[in-house]
């Protein structure tokens, strides 16, 4: 079986290829079965796969497979070699499978715009490049998917390329990213001068022996990769790109926010978790770094009026939970939170983006209202994804995840009661604008005609996507009621258990209160938004609370921060220096050279009169001295 | 034997274009492009045969000497090793591509054009080849005059200052390089008795360190004026936007590599003790002309300028990892060399060829190019990609395995140049969004890539990527030159540090008493 494990990323690169090189000759019909196609294959053969590893496990508990060696320099010698174990299994059946109904979705979607072939051609190269990254067994060839997923979101962010601003956008992703990978290439060195090897099962092996219990140079080598992490995953302070790359097709949101890119930094620290243990400094900063963020962004999110960037912020404040699970030391809850909200997280873009193109490419929630009738399947699928995204007790996927994660920051050994309060709050915001969104969005009265119907193409992927929203929860259940172990049995393989604080046994008590706050968070909205609007206008005429609200809506001014500590005068200095100073000081010497010759080639005039009168003024210049002297 | 063929066809191919190119103009064309043709193939099928190069218990491939000038111990010596191969492969591949792309470019005295390019070419082949350190400086010369007539000649606008300057700055430093190699050749004299400027047999000459040093610096003016190195990097962006597309490509592609190639072959293994003095520094001006480079890189409007200081960016990274002295840095100086010359080369054939459809160098009058040229920007995108080092394409392996082996020598200088790799991205971008993506500037249609052009582009596109998945033949054809050049060093190494503790033992043992 694990021959074929080539074939998962192959397909993906197979289709970029032919797309790439012959997309503008093949017809429209063509161009989705080959983009939606070799995903989807390549979801089929990840699930067969994955099955076979379920129902026979491998003896080393992995899958490999080397192609060949990519470069051999004395004992540096990474190789193209996949390796597939439980926490990779998870991450490429939800990148195969939901990539895949993104793409199918797209194919309905981009069904009008003329650069159709460009467009699956980035969309699979995005695939192919997450599939590297958690199939690499190396961190030269994780890093190679790591910088290629960093490529697709310039290309796909910035698909419409003709507005600047979209350009704007994507270069924005791609630079602040590189910052990132840069911090994080030099983690690789560290790590390779460190162990000798960039193989990560033998970095992982050698760690604890190499290094003791809070060595400084784990905390070094775990911060680096950290940044890496932070910068691909949107997470404080690399956080401001996300927001913006919302310029991209809709399709390209759920991609990026779902199945690929801002995971990333997720898998990162989840595969490296040996090193993180090692270094609690680090460990704790992960917490730190997720519980600041996912409120941070969570407010940002109650401020926005474009609902993709509700979707947006609330990315990011969901990556923040995500970290705060992985620096608590819950991996696993870390990761079933990760897969959740993968399926929720894409359903509401694809729902969303299914809104603003039925309401001519209107993003402004508050121009849209009363679609709750007319456009049926939309309203239920968002709905079900909004539940979930506000953790709606019970019945919802992100009830289970999130409370896991709620749970821990409590119990767990290095939780406190600070994170758990932040991540409470952090429930009841998400609550709260995930209800805002859906009673703006949805309820109301009607803004905007509805231009078009989505099609199948489109509302089939919806509707496999809700299902799961729904109950993908049911395979993880707390062990007070149900007590169902699937999802982390199966990680367990990879990820060490959590380690609880001594006499932590109310658990009821703590879903009882996440419950009320999500519920609260709801309540809220709907007073302010729907029973009584007219307490919004009266906040509106207060301006503390605008001028908060301003704050929040620009993402806590960081884009304003960067800007004037570090672009400007980055630009600055480039601009006053255009005409290269170093080439004035050879410019300079040119000058003199000819203040110099000028003179002296004045006197070379030609004229005989002047030769005669020279020389003769040259003799007696010449018998003078000698008379003097 | 086959190395003087290969100088030997080039210099008759160039005679033979100036000759018939006379009453026509095809035939110099096509005798430039079956001369370079010959010589590329010649030089695969050498590496094709001796693949993979590495394993020979003698490292030069090829060894050939005959008698010139005896009297003053000058020899017509020439000799290969797997770095010689890896360059002669590039200066021919790079040589088709500039007379393919002066095609339709060049239309005035061809055949005196063509003369020059493979007389140039012919110079570089030499200076990869010479051992004997006259013919050495034979050959250097014999590439700049030549070169002096193609910016001189076919150039653009301001062509005489650019012409001029990149032959002052040359040629000036190139005569240090000259005192440089005839002072060694009278100190050797006067301490063996054997006055030669046979390069193996100078290689062990002992000289003072000061004098060392004296001489070193000598050489490496001339070095670190081609390669370039700020602050002697100004002829640089001048001679590149004035010259023609081949002139461009050929400088960036090639002429930038003899200067490291000096530096690999002559500078470090005739004076080992000096440059291990020199290294720090020498990593520090590495360092500072990545930055300095892609700084101002930056804030060029003109496309040819603009890519010209990113090769002083990149050149810098090739400074740093020759003077870290190890084995990944090294192999990643070798990788440089040609993935810079494919990709920079790729860079400013391209240029020349929007050039020729917009008459402008000018990235403010382009833009919005990609609806047209959708070839054109494909391809474009994948240089740009290169240029600031994406996985998958080789210049991300060569500027890895520098910084990997710089990392061990000195942390905080390679941390610096990392920050190269941020700055790099930030003109790449800047020159994909310029030139192709935004509004559309003009409203003209602009012809997308002739098959001519696919070919060229076709080429690059598939060795850069090729070199980035499966770099393993380069670096086993380098490995013998690098293995030897290590040598040198630790043994070198071993002896300072031996030299360095033998009055703390004496201390010691005083102390003791």
């Amino acid at each position: 079986m694990n021959n074929l494990l080539w074939l998962i990323p192959a397909l993906p690169f197979a289709g970029f290829l032919i797309l790439a090189l012959a997309g503008n000759r093949l017809s429209r019909a063509l161009v989705a079965v080959i983009g939606a196609g070799s995903v989807s294959l390549s979801a089929i053969i990840a699930i067969i796969i994955g099955i076979n590893f379920l129902t026979s496990p491998p003896t080393t508990g992995n899958y490999t497979q080397t192609l060949w060696t990519w470069i051999e320099v004395a004992d540096f010698n990474p190789k193209i070699t996949f390796f597939l174990d439980a926490l990779s299994l998870v991450f490429v059946f939800v990148i195969t499978f939901i990539g895949a109904l993104i793409h199918i979705y797209s194919a309905g979607f981009m069904a009008k715009d003329k650069d159709y072939a460009r467009f699956f051609a980035c969309m699979n190269l995005f695939v192919f490049s997450m599939l590297i990254l958690v199939l690499a067994d190396n961190l030269l060839l994780l890093y190679l998917g790591w910088e290629g997923v960093g490529l697709c979101s310039y290309l796909l962010i910035g698909f419409w390329y003709k507005n600047p601003d979209n350009g704007y956008a994507a270069r924005k992703a791609f630079i602040i990213t590189r910052i990132g990978d840069t911090a994080m290439a030099i983690g690789l060195f560290v790590l390779f001068y460190q162990f000798g090897t960039l193989v990560i099962p033998d970095i992982l092996a050698k760690a604890p022996q190499v290094w003791h219990q809070g060595a400084s140079i784990a905390t070094i080598a775990a911060l680096l990769l950290l940044a890496g992490a932070v910068g691909k995953s949107a997470q404080l302070p690399l956080q401001t790109w996300l927001p913006d790359a919302m310029a991209g097709p809709t399709p390209v949101s759920a991609l990026i926010h779902a199945a690929t890119m801002v995971t990333a930094g997720v898998y990162l620290i989840a595969r490296m978790h040996d090193i993180f243990q090692l270094s609690p400094i680090a460990q704790t900063t992960v917490a730190v770094i997720g519980a600041a963020t996912l409120l941070i962004a969570g407010f940002s999110a109650l401020t926005q009026y474009d609902i993709k960037r509700v979707l947006a912020y609330s990315t990011i404040s969901q990556i923040g939970y995500m970290f705060l699970a992985l620096g608590l030391g819950a991996w696993t809850a870390a990761i079933f939170h990760f897969m959740t909200h993968a399926f929720f997280k894409a359903l509401l873009f694809l729902a969303a983006g299914a809104v603003i193109e039925a309401l001519h490419h209107e993003h402004n929630m508050f121009k849209m209202g009363g679609l709750k009738n007319k456009l049926p399947v939309i309203f239920w699928t968002f709905l079900i994804g909004s539940a979930s995204l506000a953790a709606l007790p019970l019945i919802t996927a992100g009830f289970y995840s999130k409370d896991h994660i709620l749970w821990y920051a409590w119990a767990a050994e290095n939780g406190t009661p600070l994170l758990w309060l932040i991540a409470l709050l952090g429930a009841f915001i998400t609550a709260a604008y995930t209800a805002r969104m859906m009673i703006v969005t949805f309820w109301g009265e009607s803004k905007t005609e509805i231009g078009h119907y989505p099609g199948k193409l489109m509302t089939v992927p919806l509707l496999i996507l809700a299902f799961f929203s729904l109950f993908a929860g049911f395979i993880e259940l707390p062990h007070n009621f149900g007590h169902l172990t699937l999802f982390s049995n199966l990680l367990h393989q990879v990820l060490p258990e959590t380690v609880l604080k001594a006499g932590t046994h109310s658990e009821w008590l703590f879903q009882l209160i996440a419950a009320i706050v999500s519920v609260g968070g709801i309540y809220l909205a709907y007073i302010f938004y729907y029973k009584q609007p007219f307490r919004i206008e009266k906040l509106k005429q207060s301006k503390p609370v605008m001028n908060l609200h301003l704050f929040w809506f620009s993402g806590w001014g960081f884009d304003k921060l960067y800007n004037t500590i570090f672009v400007r005068p980055i630009v600055f200095i480039a601009n006053i220096n255009k005409n290269d100073v170093v080439d004035k000081l050879y410019q300079g010497i040119t000058f003199v050279t000819i203040r110099l010759y000028r003179p002296l080639s004045f006197t070379q005039s030609g004229s005989l009169r002047w030769y005669v009168m020279g020389m003769i003024v040259g003799a007696i210049i010449i018998f003078a001295i000698q008379i003097m002297l | 034997m086959i190395l003087v063929w290969l100088i030997g066809i080039l210099m008759t191919g160039g005679v033979l274009a100036l000759l018939l190119g006379q009453w026509n103009k095809t035939m110099a064309r096509w005798i430039a492009l079956f001369t370079l043709l010959a010589c590329f193939l010649a030089t695969l099928f050498f590496w094709i045969n001796h693949y993979p190069v590495t394993g020979a218990t003698d490292t030069w491939l090829v060894n050939y000497r005959q008698d010139w000038i005896p009297a003053f111990g000058i020899s017509f010596h020439l000799a290969m090793d797997g770095l010689s191969l890896l360059l002669l492969v590039l200066t021919f591949f790079l040589g088709i591509l500039a007379v393919l792309c002066s095609w339709k470019e060049v239309t005035d005295r061809v055949g005196f054009y063509y003369f020059n390019l493979l007389w140039i070419i012919a110079g570089i082949s030499g200076v990869f080849m010479a051992m004997d350190l006259f013919l050495f400086y034979f050959f250097w010369e014999l590439m700049l005059i030549p070169m002096y007539f193609l910016i001189g000649i076919w150039g653009s606008e301001n062509r005489v200052y650019a012409a001029y300057k990149f032959f002052i700055f040359t040629q000036a430093s190139g005569l240090l390089m000259l005192l440089a190699i005839l002072g060694l050749y009278f100190i050797h004299g006067q301490n063996t008795g054997v006055y030669t400027f046979n390069y193996f047999e100078l290689l062990g000459t002992v000289l003072s360190p000061g004098t060392a040093l004296w001489l070193m610096l000598g050489f490496m003016i001339a070095f670190v004026v081609k390669l370039p190195i700020v602050p002697f990097h100004s002829w640089l962006p001048d001679a590149h936007s004035e010259a023609p597309t081949a002139g461009s490509l050929i400088l960036a592609g090639l002429l930038l590599k003899t200067g490291a190639y000096g530096i690999m072959r002559f500078a470090l293994p005739l004076f080992p003790q000096a440059a291990l003095e020199l290294a720090p520094w020498a990593m520090l001006i590495g360092v500072v002309g990545i930055i300095y480079g892609a700084v101002l890189s930056y804030s060029q409007t003109d496309l040819k300028r603009l890519i010209a200081y990113t090769s002083v960016s990149h050149m810098g990274f090739i400074m740093l990892g020759i003077f870290a002295f190890n084995e990944l840095a090294l192999h990643g100086v070798v990788m440089q060399m040609l993935t810079h010359g494919i990709s920079t080369g790729a860079l400013f054939i391209m240029a020349g060829m929007l050039k020729e459809r917009l008459h402008t160098r000018d990235i403010n009058q382009m833009g919005g190019l990609w609806t047209n040229m959708p070839k054109m920007g494909g391809i474009g995108l994948l240089f740009a990609m290169a240029s600031l080092g994406l996985p998958g394409l080789g210049n991300f392996i060569a500027e890895f395995l520098i910084l990997l082996g710089s990392f061990q020598v000195n942390i905080l200088l390679t941390v610096i140049a990392a920050l190269g790799l941020i700055f790099s991205a930030i003109y790449s971008l800047r020159i994909v969004q310029k030139v192709f993506l935004g509004p559309s500037v003009r409203s003209d249609q602009v012809r997308d890539f002739s098959w001519r052009e696919i070919l060229i582009m076709g080429m690059l596109s598939l060795s850069i990527v090729g070199l980035g998945v499966y770099p393993q033949p380069v670096i086993n054809a380098a490995k013998p030159m690098v293995d030897n050049l290590q040598k040198i060093f630790s043994t070198t190494h071993k002896n300072t540090q031996k030299e360095n503790l033998t009055p703390s033992y004496t201390q010691k043992y005083l102390i003791k008493k």
